[in-house]
């Protein structure tokens, strides 16, 4: 790799990796089809060489999905050879374990945790390897690599194990489990370098297209049955691209002329946005996402 | 390009968070949208504009505290460098924070308020920074725009700051006038202290040449796992933690001692004839001796210490209990797990004033130097020569939560150590251990170098009374002297002179390791020849210092008349004469007797001497 820090980077991701896979009894992990969990698949297999992927995939599916995403994560699953398992917040709700969120702005994003949570127990994971960056949110920069989770599944700031040098304490009771994060000291940016120099192909939402799109709050939001006007919006067709891909209901896209990788990164190198800025969900609050940490949230 | 990792430290009014604010913001490394959020949190409270401080500001409950409760990393870039910042709290209470921080760090910035000077605050994070091996570091005395830009204040601060640092480990340090509120030579050099001339913080953030923390000579690569994607293959996962690797070396695996060849090796999914430090690989072997997790791979040639008993310097970071004798915890070292039982508490550093104090056990965010019994051998290396194989975690074995962090250093193994191919002493009975704890200091080597006539026999003449008469364990070691007896077969040409500090060196090792302070006076002009006598030693165990006279002023001296003599063609080889003195490129301390009385040199000296017998001990350093 031609970038020194993109290569220490990949070398403290894999050690990460491989300290989860060796230090636990079942891992997975969390694939939501966004790049950095993308990247972090492709981490996985270059880990374990011709093994493959050794433990499954999870994606913890809203039913909110860009069509695209679900084609992707099919796709790439394949090429991988990894094994993927879905679970459903539809049929949480279905079950009546929650309720759907039927506000007039309806987000199941927060909903996904408590999916996740059962998801967790059902499969018996005891650490499930995630691709959140420190970088992200101010609540992430304060997560360690092997980031502590109490029976309940929750994240206490307050009491998360002191992490130094490169020693991962992966020790838990039962029913405690870890999130792991390999990609906690890389940025968005170094993520599309990486992405690059190693050919990953990664999603065509990620790159400027023609779109519907509602302004609300200041967001791009696309046209989706589940996104409905409110009062005096209107949709408009504009070139845009999207930052991070989650639930479609609070992920905001950004007008954008960058039809490939490297017009991406030239424009992100230029950008005077944050990459959550175009997510509602953290936007609900100064504390949204600690918040939903909290309860068990990726 | 290049990556920095530093970080930030400060007391609770000092202006950190602002600091950190301002050098994102001027270095625009901040976003629009995280400016109109700031802006907005203001507006909600009937304020303008924005405080720079709550870009930092991470947590709901260090909102409503006002106070930072963990580690926060950040990252940045300029057109040079990208950087990592572990930005940890001043809080008292959160000492852990500071170390976890800085044992990743290569560098540390650490703030002072200028109205306040230099607290017992700041001297605690100098402190821990060098504990855990930063000796990078800079200080930024905030806050000059409310002492008016006095020079005289900053000027006061840095002295006072120096003065500190000379009892540490400290290889770099800057000082840096700085206002995070106005900007002042955080990114934008300021125009209200046309008296600095130093660099602004990130000016010297980005061209500072930071060494590699990693140890790029002694190989070890311990074992995460054994990978065997198919039948053919065999291969070893593990990240090099030190030196490099390349296919055909013969390596030993550890504890097992057998050997193999290097096969092959695979980095980031290629196959690579060599490996470095930092890199994770994989390692096929060319016969199958079985390896696994906890194992470690060295050099025949360059092992480890192999030990069960450890010495170790640990910060206690459990709240629930305190750290006693007897107890017993499991031990992270490596890719090893292993179980350990407390023999002794030695002592608790004050982190405050640096001294030793008797205590039976440690509490939350205490530093203490401990005596460790584990279960199976440890594989080791000093932490001040190698991080990764010098620092462990402590686990507690029912909640199997982290309660402390340890940097190990060299025990002079007893006759019962298994083995331990460094081992200074045969096994003969006293260990340099034991002799320390009678005569209840280290050993040290003072090697006082400089021209025939500049002092420093007279020196160390009254040095050594001196130390002798506080029940301080000295021998003086003179070149004249010695050339009466064991070098009377020597002569002053060049082999010889090399032959003579040779021996001379070899003496003052072995009375070194018998725990004497040991004086040397030595002309001893060549660079080289005075820096294989250091090679010997641990940094910190070897003090060089430089007595200085001019030539002109020694041969008007002349003590033995040996210039005299020289000057009339009688004798050859005189240093200073038609014999080279190389001036010493980094004395630890000189000593100018041209120009100061003998009673300021020698009581400079002295109190020299005391610091470093005394700072040694505090720096986790040997």
């Amino acid at each position: 790799m031609a970038e020194e820090h993109l290569s220490q980077l990949e070398d403290e991701a894999i050690f990460v990796i491989r300290e989860a896979y060796t230090q636990t009894e079942r891992l997975g992990l969390l694939f939501s089809g966004g790049k950095d969990s993308i990247v972090l698949s492709w981490l996985v297999r270059k880990a374990f060489l011709r093994g493959g992927i050794p433990f499954p995939l999870l994606h913890i599916d809203t039913g909110h999905n860009f069509t695209e995403t679900l084609a992707f994560r099919d796709q790439w699953c394949e090429k991988l050879t990894a094994t993927l398992l879905v679970r459903k917040v539809q049929e949480s709700i279905d079950s009546g374990r929650i309720a759907d969120d039927t506000s007039t702005n309806p987000s199941r994003n927060a909903l996904q945790s408590v999916t996740l949570l059962d998801a967790i127990g059902e499969l018996k994971f005891d650490a499930l390897l995630g691709g959140a960056r420190r970088d992200e949110e101010k609540a992430r920069a304060k997560e360690r690599f092997f980031s502590f989770r109490n029976r309940s599944g929750q994240w206490d700031p307050k009491n998360q194990r002191p992490e130094l040098w490169n020693l991962f304490n992966g020790l838990k009771r039962p029913g405690e489990h870890f999130r792991v994060f390999p990609l906690s000291n890389w940025t968005e940016l170094d993520v599309w370098n990486y992405a690059l120099a190693e050919e990953i192909s990664l999603p065509s939402l990620y790159f400027a297209h023609e779109r519907d799109v509602v302004t609300r709050e200041g967001m791009l939001l696309a046209r989706s049955p589940f996104v409905t006007l409110g009062q005096g919006g209107s949709f408009e067709r504009k070139t845009v691209r999207f930052r991070t891909i989650g639930d479609i209901t609070c992920t905001g896209a950004v007008e954008s002329q960058a039809r490939d990788s490297r017009a991406v990164i030239a424009e992100l190198t230029h950008t005077s946005t944050t990459e959550r800025g175009t997510r509602a969900d953290d936007r609900k609050s100064e504390a949204a996402m600690e918040d939903r940490k909290r309860e068990g949230y990726f | 390009m290049e990556l920095l990792r530093f970080i930030t430290a400060g007391s609770v009014d000092d202006g950190k968070s602002t600091f950190i604010g301002r050098l994102l913001y001027d270095s625009s490394n901040l976003y629009e949208d995280t400016i109109a959020s700031l802006v907005s949190y203001n507006q909600r409270r009937g304020q303008t504009g924005f405080d720079l401080a709550l870009v930092t500001d991470g947590l709901k409950s260090e909102r409503e505290q006002g106070i930072t409760i963990d580690v926060a990393y950040r990252y940045f870039a300029t057109a040079h460098r990208k950087f990592i910042i572990a930005d940890t709290p001043g809080h008292e209470q959160y000492t852990r924070n500071m170390v976890t921080g800085a044992s990743t760090a290569d560098l540390a910035v650490l703030l002072i308020d200028a109205t306040q000077g230099l607290l017992v605050q700041t001297r605690r994070h100098l402190f821990l920074a060098t504990l855990l091996g930063i000796s990078h570091v800079v200080i930024a005395v905030n806050k000059m725009d409310l002492v008016r830009w006095s020079s005289e204040v900053f000027q006061r601060i840095a002295d006072e700051c120096r003065e500190f640092c000379q009892k540490l480990t400290v290889h770099e340090l800057v000082i840096v006038p700085v206002s995070a509120l106005d900007g002042d030579n955080i990114v934008v050099r300021s125009s209200h202290c046309p008296w600095y001339t130093g660099p602004t913080i990130l000016g010297h953030l980005e061209t500072v040449h930071v060494a590699s923390k990693r140890n790029q000579i002694d190989f070890r690569l311990p074992i995460q796992l054994a990978l065997r994607p198919d039948a053919e293959f065999r291969g070893y996962a593990g990240r090099i933690c030190s030196g490099h690797l390349r296919v055909g070396d013969e390596v030993l695996a550890l504890p097992s001692r057998r050997r193999s060849i290097v096969s092959g090796l695979t980095h980031s999914g290629r196959k690579v004839a060599e490996a470095l430090h930092g890199q994770s690989v994989v390692v096929a072997l060319e016969n199958d001796i079985d390896l696994g997790r906890g194992d470690m791979l060295v050099r025949p040639g360059n092992q480890p210490m192999v030990a069960k008993t450890l010495d170790a310097v640990v910060c206690w970071m459990d709240e629930r209990r305190n750290l006693t004798k007897g107890a017993s915890y499991l031990l992270l070292h490596t890719t090893r797990k292993t179980k350990v039982s407390i023999e002794r508490i030695r002592h608790r550093i004050s982190v405050d004033s640096l001294h030793r104090e008797d205590v039976r056990s440690l509490q939350l965010n205490e530093i203490g130097r401990i005596t460790l019994q584990t279960a199976e051998p440890i594989f080791y290396d000093e932490y001040r020569v190698n991080r990764e194989t010098g620092s462990f975690l402590l686990v507690d074995e029912l909640t199997l939560a982290t309660v402390a962090v340890g940097m190990l250093r060299f025990l002079a193994p007893s006759s019962s150590e298994e083995h331990s191919p460094n081992t200074l002493w045969d096994g003969s009975g006293v260990s340099l251990e034991e002799r320390i704890e009678r005569n209840g200091h280290r050993p040290l080597v003072v090697w006082m170098t400089g021209l025939s006539g500049s002092g420093k026999s007279t020196l160390a003449g009254m040095l050594e009374r001196l130390l002798h008469q506080s029940g301080i364990s000295v021998v003086r070691l003179d070149g004249d002297n010695l050339r009466h007896g064991l070098n009377g077969d020597l002569g002053f040409t060049d082999a010889d002179r090399r032959e003579n500090l040779r021996r001379a060196g070899h003496v003052a090792k072995f009375l070194f390791e018998t725990g004497h302070i040991v004086l040397c006076s030595f002309i001893s002009p060549l660079e080289a020849e005075r820096n294989e006598a250091k090679e010997q030693y641990l940094e910190g165990d070897f003090v060089e210092v430089y007595v200085r006279a001019s030539l002109a002023v020694c041969e008007i001296r002349d003590p033995k008349g040996l210039y005299r003599k020289a000057r009339l063609g009688l004798i050859k080889h005189m240093t200073g004469i038609d014999s080279l003195y190389e001036v010493p490129l980094t004395p630890d301390l000189v000593v100018d007797t041209e120009n100061e009385p003998v009673r300021s040199s020698i009581e400079r000296l002295h109190d020299y001497v005391l610091q470093r017998l005394y700072s040694a001990e505090v720096q986790g350093n040997g």
